[in-house]
């Protein structure tokens, strides 16, 4: 018996493999929607700003 | 020290992820920001401490986690003082990002303590190595596991509800279509 319990995954052990599963993707989803919003403006002028107060 | 170009081009390329980053750490991007802007300066006045051929991304990762973590604590200690609660003081994600489409998410992570919301994010989203993750929260790659771990199981918790119905809907579907 305990062969086919090994087998057969319990419909929680299902659902909660599932659910890990799609977090995961929607926390992947959830950032890269804000990486790619790319660099704003601001980030690129304040690098160029020091930049040039450097030189 | 890597010519001051590259350092610029450097940090400009780790902007996204900072942001992306930042972000879900807070849950409001106008804070984001600021937070990465902060992260650049200091990062530009102490570009000595950089240690040229170890990861540069990793290295503002690090400045960035450390000024929210001061940051966090100054807030949680002035909300205290003001009504005795933090997480009444928490409103809307969704109002505050406006990304709606992960609301739920972004507000089930506002719900974790700072230190597994920051591993859960640096390994199962920015795709740091456990042990990198370990580097950048200065602790033992075991805790960053476990702290992950927690992270996941107190996540599913929060968000069980309506991703078991999502699970279910799909399971059937695929029956449906094996049949």
């Amino acid at each position: 018996m305990p062969q086919t319990e090994k087998l057969e995954e319990s419909p929680k052990g299902r659902l909660s493999r599932d659910i890990q599963r799609k977090i995961g993707q929607q926390l992947r989803a959830m950032y890269t929607d804000v990486v790619n919003e790319g660099v704003p403006d601001r980030f690129a002028d304040l690098l160029r700003r020091l930049d040039d107060k450097n030189k | 020290m890597p010519a001051q170009d590259d350092m610029r081009e450097a940090m400009l390329a780790a902007v996204p992820n900072l942001r992306a980053f930042a972000v879900s750490l807070c849950g409001d991007m106008d804070r984001a920001n600021d937070l990465v802007q902060e992260t650049l300066l200091r990062a530009w006045a102490h570009q000595d401490s950089f240690e040229p051929g170890t990861n540069m991304s990793a290295w503002l990762f690090t400045i960035l986690r450390n000024h929210f973590r001061t940051e966090y604590r100054k807030r949680r200690r002035e909300v205290e003082d003001a009504d005795g609660g933090y997480a009444e003081r928490l409103t809307s994600p969704e109002a505050q990002t406006g990304h709606v489409e992960f609301g739920e998410l972004r507000e089930a992570l506002l719900h974790l303590p700072p230190d597994q919301r920051e591993a859960l994010i640096l390994v199962g989203a920015s795709g740091f190595s456990y042990e990198e993750a370990a580097r950048i929260c200065e602790c033992a790659v075991g805790t960053i596991k476990s702290r992950v771990n927690r992270a996941r199981k107190k996540l599913a918790e929060l968000l069980t509800i309506e991703l078991e119905h999502e699970a279910e809907v799909e399971h059937e579907l695929l029956i449906r279509r094996a049949v």
